[in-house]
């Protein structure tokens, strides 16, 4: 316990919001993750990189427990937000969820009215209490995931029929309607065409002002845009963490080395 | 000659054609069959099928035609005094006899010439002919027995003719298909062809079935319209069928029993279908899912006249002992709520099934969306997935309803045989397909009004489920082509 | 963009993840109570199939075992060979009303021999214990041992159908009491039988084998007729279903261009697998009995009946089993120069043919539990006679098992309830097997590509 009281006291002192210590993860009999410690900072975006099946989603996954819908998943290790271990037995994981809120590789709209799409986070964790407030809600959410010019006349229109790009921000600003602190990003430009991935990564850029953001990406030119700080996650290890600038220009360890210069990906 | 004998005749010459057909093709090719264009097996099958097909075709057409032909020139010879409604029966009559009699000559009980000789006043034909199990009604009429040999000349010098045509049509294919047999020719190619048209054939069959259906619904129901009104019987109230005539045959109460029985059926059928596919695909562990899948399908593969005595002898005495009679609403064991329960159970497995694969047609992505916002998994299914899959749940139930509305079996056990407009769910009602069977298997006449009705509520039953069924498929296949 | 001003309607107000807050504890509640609405389903549907199972199990058990009354019966020649050369013509002559006094004898002399005849009961009424099918059963032993006339014969006679029913359990003093065919004393006089051993109840294999019997001695009924009328009905629909199944199959999905044709052909197909079975048996008397004249109740015209309403479900399973053999077979088989034919008769046909048994099988056991479109063609009838052998006996009458079981629910005699069960316990041993065939089928030919 003592140990947890300095991680706590650090935490507080360097604006950490999330702290892994010795997380490993099991799918059945694949050790999926090995022994990860990571800090992420608050109001800062945090990139994972590295090579597809490397353990970056699934890392991502646990800090919101998805992992719980996969029956032969097993996480083991602390891990901490706002110095509350998240997998304690007391934690409701509907309760974690909507304080860290996550958004997917394929834009995943309901097969509801835009509306009901962003309404639907504040309705079941009952955030407003009224019509109005709830209005509000909405318009704010899709304000700040920028798609609010775009769809404010027609958010009757099923979610479905938005273009890509913009399905992906009405994911979004699904996210963002439920006052999440934390927002994971799961390769969130992956479908998407350039023009769109620019609109998400500027947005990206500014939801900073208002949350941890931590974005998977398997593009390095990514990370560089957006990110702070980048770890660079290897075979299940977490090989290099640090500031993005750094780690990009200056990388300590051969493996992060060979893989942004092209070597291994 | 017996037809048998006549089929085999056919087979023996293709099996010798294949033979002649194949040998030729070898020795053409100097033992060399690399030189033939298509294996000698395709040679010899190519003769075969020469042989068999133009045969068993004009077989076929001629099996069909000649009844008709002989009967229609026979019929020309009956007294014209004969009335119109008569000609039928006499002409049944006709045939029994003249078969019998031909059964008499094969059995050697008479003679060719004592046929010849037979006439109607030594009425010992009757009593000739009983042993042979042929029954006549009555003494034979003169003019019936004439008619009878008259029509046992016509059917043996036709299949005479037959057996001649369809032979000479054999061995002219044969002829023709060996000669045929060289080194060029495309044997394999030209079997391909009549397979592929056999192939096309089969799958036709089931239009074929589609249109015998529709034809044979509609001819006697129009029929029967021509001795009933038509709008009395789609908006009658009271069904009371008297073979005396004068019946009354509307439809409304069949109509209402089987709808009240369908209902009561999908209120049990579907929330429990429903709720277990739900339990089962997202919530039950594999182990659970292993067991309970199964055995909950097994109820889909027992018979309805399974459930038919289920509901005569369990579901319905306890309904009435324990439900019916305390609350003093009835004191039958069949009833509505007897079939209709009975009938949701059956179709538990139906509903649970169809929306089983509907659920898990909604992407994994669309549940991660809803859980990574902090969403339980009730409120995810409640909210997302049953909402995604209505389509295709709607569809369900409309497949589910068709099916209760055509069964047959446990209402005609558990339902009863009083057709009436009842709102009480523990009277005994009645359905169209109890009617059906009904009016079909009592000894009636088969032209009266009574018996065709019959077809008139199998056309209405077809056409309504036919519609449940287009509009269900046609919500399933968009909704699954939604997701794909 | 807007900053995260305190008013915003964004603003987090998120408390301690270690403590659910009010709101999480009712949803975490209707979140359990909606996962029990599930199991309560599941628990439905299980306990549905398992009363069913039991209440047919429990009334049709006992039908599989028979109460018969052993007793020695005096031949004698004048009543039964009253020319006395034993010309077997003329031992015909002699009808089962010769036979049923000497069975009568028989009992009422073992009944005062075992001093068990209760006060004022009659002759009559003591034969009365024995079926009315006994007299038929001494008559033919008669006919078949011409000898036997004049010497005594030890017998082993069907109970009648209510002391049967005693033995079982269905019938008790009480009802006894208020029923019209039997009476209590009757059933003491039986206890006193099977106290000497003169009656037992053992196992009836005659009820599998033996055809059905009157309304009025529901002991003797069996189901040999319409067993064998439905295997007829079976090898018809095999016979016809299976190639022309697989035919229909193979031209839609290896063949079949897309145009109108075709697709006339699916909608039918899949319109078919959904048509009520009672429309098909109006069709069956329509076209095959009133327009084509064949005979009615024949297992030919139940065959051709129940073949149309199978072929929908074999197509259907045929067509999944050839979609899944993988295209590259295809290629590799026209690669080498087989034709679009050969490759498909020499190498699809043969890798889909445990999935279309499979489905073959399933189809059949559907159409082995059919009875409405049967009822309709005229199978309902009483029949008593085994059909001949193939071909001919395909025309013969016959009943099929799905309804000779109507037929019996159709009888006033309670005894027939127990019969109908019990010919649904065959009915399910039959269904059960098919399946287990089909399941394994499938496990050992299974093939993942």
């Amino acid at each position: 316990m003592s140990d947890q009281t300095t991680l706590q006291e650090q935490a507080i002192m360097d604006d950490i919001k999330i702290s892994a210590r010795n997380v490993q993860v099991h799918y059945g009999d694949t050790h999926a993750i090995k022994d990860v410690n990571v800090d992420i900072r608050d109001k800062m975006v945090t990139a994972f990189i590295g090579p597809s099946g490397c353990g970056k989603s699934t890392f991502l996954r646990c800090i919101n427990r998805m992992n719980d819908t996969i029956d032969i998943s097993r996480v083991e290790g602390t891990i901490l937000i706002d110095g509350e271990d998240i997998y304690d037995a007391k934690v409701d994981p509907v309760q974690l969820r909507a304080k860290v809120g996550m958004v997917f590789q394929k834009p995943n709209p309901f097969p509801k009215s835009i509306y009901d799409n962003v309404a639907y986070g504040p309705r079941i964790h009952g955030l407003s209490r009224s019509k109005a407030e709830l209005d509000e809600i909405v318009e704010s959410a899709l304000k700040r995931a920028a798609l609010w010019a775009e769809v404010k006349d027609r958010l009757s229109a099923p979610g479905t029929g938005l273009s890509g790009g913009q399905q992906q921000r009405l994911c979004i600003a699904r996210a963002v309607a439920t006052a999440p602190e934390v927002l994971l990003m799961d390769e969130p430009c992956s479908a998407l065409d350039p023009i769109a991935t620019a609109q998400v990564e500027e947005l990206i850029d500014e939801l900073r002002q208002n949350y941890s953001v931590v974005i998977v990406t398997h593009s390095m030119q990514q990370a560089a845009r957006v990110s702070q700080r980048t770890a660079f996650f290897h075979l299940g290890h977490l090989v290099e963490f640090g500031d993005t600038g750094d780690i990009f220009t200056n990388p300590q360890d051969k493996r992060t080395e060979s893989y942004i210069t092209g070597r291994i990906g | 000659m017996p037809l048998i004998w006549l089929f085999a005749i056919l087979l023996a010459l293709a099996a010798a054609g294949y033979t002649l057909g194949r040998r030729r093709a070898v020795a053409v090719s100097g033992g060399d069959i690399r030189r033939l264009h298509s294996l000698p097996n395709y040679h010899g099958l190519n003769v075969a099928l020469a042989v068999l097909v133009p045969a068993l075709l004009v077989l076929f057409v001629w099996l069909i035609a000649q009844p008709m032909i002989v009967d229609a020139r026979v019929a020309a010879t009956l007294p014209p005094a004969t009335p119109t409604s008569e000609r039928a029966l006499v002409m049944s009559d006709v045939r029994r006899l003249a078969e019998g009699l031909e059964l008499a000559v094969q059995s050697d009980i008479m003679t060719e010439d004592e046929v010849q000789r037979l006439n109607a006043a030594e009425d010992g034909i009757r009593a000739r002919l009983a042993p042979l199990g042929v029954a006549l009604g009555s003494n034979v009429d003169p003019a019936v027995l004439v008619s009878a040999k008259r029509y046992r000349a016509l059917s043996i010098a036709g299949n005479t003719a037959r057996n001649i045509v369809v032979i000479l049509l054999a061995l002219g294919g044969l002829g023709l298909a060996w000669g045929a047999t060289g080194l060029g020719f495309r044997a394999r190619n030209s079997v391909e062809r009549a397979v592929l048209a056999l192939l096309i054939a089969a799958a036709s069959i089931a239009i074929l079935t589609t249109a015998g259906i529709v034809l044979s619904l509609l001819f006697e129901s129009i029929n029967f319209f021509s001795q009933y009104s038509i709008a009395d019987f789609f908006f009658g109230t009271k069904w009371s069928p008297n073979f005396r005539g004068n019946s009354q045959l509307g439809i409304l109460p069949l109509l209402w029993g089987t709808l009240y029985i369908s209902l009561i059926a999908l209120i049990v059928a579907v929330p429990v279908g429903l709720f277990s596919a739900i339990y089962l695909s997202e919530y039950a562990g594999p182990r659970m899912r292993a067991v309970a899948k199964p055995l909950i399908e097994v109820l889909a593969g027992i018979p309805t006249i399974v459930y038919g005595l289920f509901a005569l002898i369990t579901v319905g005495p306890l309904l009435r002992d324990y439900f019916a009679q305390p609350l003093g609403l009835g004191n039958s064991g069949s009833s509505v709520m007897t079939a209709g329960l009975v009938m949701g159970i059956m179709l538990i497995p139906f509903v649970s099934s169809l929306s089983d694969d509907i659920i898990n047609a909604v992407p994994q992505a669309m549940r991660d969306g809803s859980y990574g916002l902090g969403a339980t998994k009730s409120e995810t299914i409640r909210q997302v997935i049953v909402p995604a899959a209505l389509p295709g749940i709607v569809g369900a139930i409309l497949l589910a309803a068709s099916r209760a509305i055509g069964e047959t079996m446990i209402v005609v056990l558990g339902a009863g045989a009083a057709a009436q407009l009842d709102l009480n769910p523990f009277e005994a009602m009645t359905t169209v397909t109890v009617k059906i069977v009904s009016q079909l298997t009592g000894d009636t006449d088969f032209a009266s009004p009574e018996t065709l009705v019959a077809f008139a509520l199998g056309l209405t039953l077809f056409v309504i489920t036919l519609g449940l069924n287009v509009i269900a498929l046609f919500i399933v296949r968009r909704y699954r082509e939604q997701y794909e | 963009m807007t900053d995260p001003s305190p008013d915003s309607p964004l603003r987090p107000e998120h408390g301690s993840l270690l403590t659910q807050n009010a709101r999480t504890k009712r949803r975490n509640a209707a979140e359990k109570r909606f996962k029990y609405y599930g199991m309560a389903a599941v628990g439905v549907g299980l306990l549905a199939l398992v009363v069913l199972l039991v209440s047919i199990l429990g009334n049709g058990l006992s039908a599989f075992r028979q109460t018969h009354i052993t007793v020695e019966i005096a031949l004698p020649a004048d009543t039964l060979d009253p020319g006395g050369n034993r010309d077997i013509d003329d031992i015909k002559k002699v009808f089962t009303f010769g036979y049923a006094p000497l069975i009568q004898a028989a009992l009422v002399a073992k009944v005062d021999a075992l001093n068990a005849r209760p006060d004022g009961m009659s002759d009559r009424e003591i034969g009365a214990l024995i079926s009315k099918q006994a007299a038929a059963t001494v008559r033919d032993h008669v006919l078949a041992n011409p000898d036997a006339i004049g010497t005594t014969h030890r017998f082993r006679l069907l109970a009648n159908g209510r002391i049967d029913g005693y033995f079982k359990g269905r019938v008790t003093m009480d009802t006894a009491e208020r029923d019209g065919n039997v009476t209590p004393a009757q059933l003491r006089v039986a206890d006193a039988l099977k106290d000497d051993g003169a009656l037992t109840t053992g196992l009836n294999p005659r009820f599998i084998t033996a055809p059905d019997a009157s309304d009025q001695r529901p002991e003797a009924a069996g189901l040999g007729v319409a067993i064998l009328g439905s295997l007829y009905v079976m090898v018809i629909v095999l016979v016809l279903a299976l190639p022309i199944g697989v035919a229909a199959s193979i031209y839609l999905e290896e063949f079949a261009p897309k145009n109108r044709w075709t697709d006339l052909i699916e909608v039918n197909i899949s319109n078919l697998a959904a048509v009520p079975s009672i429309v098909f048996g109006i069709l069956g008397l329509a076209i095959f009995i009133n327009f084509a004249g064949l005979p009615q109740s024949a297992p030919i015209v139940g065959g051709l009946v129940l073949t149309l309403m199978t072929l929908p479900t074999i197509i259907i399973a045929t067509r999944a089993s050839l979609k899944s053999v993988p295209p590259s077979i295809r290629s590799a088989a026209l690669g080498v120069g087989a034709s679009k034919m050969q490759s498909v008769f020499h190498h699809v046909l043969p890798l889909a043919a445990p999935g279309i048994l499979t489905g073959t099988i399933i189809g059949l056991a559907q159409a082995l539990g059919e009875t409405a479109p049967l009822l309709l063609i005229g199978m309902v009838a009483f029949v008593r006679e085994y059909p001949d052998a193939p071909p001919e006996g395909f025309f013969d009458p016959a009943t099929a098992l799905p309804v000779q079981i109507y037929n019996w629910t159709q009888r006033a005699d309670p005894a027939f309830v127990e019969r109908a069960s019990g010919a649904i316990i065959v009915l399910l041993v039959f269904l059960v097997a098919m399946n287990t065939v089909a399941v394994l089928l499938r496990r050992r030919f299974e093939r993942r590509w």
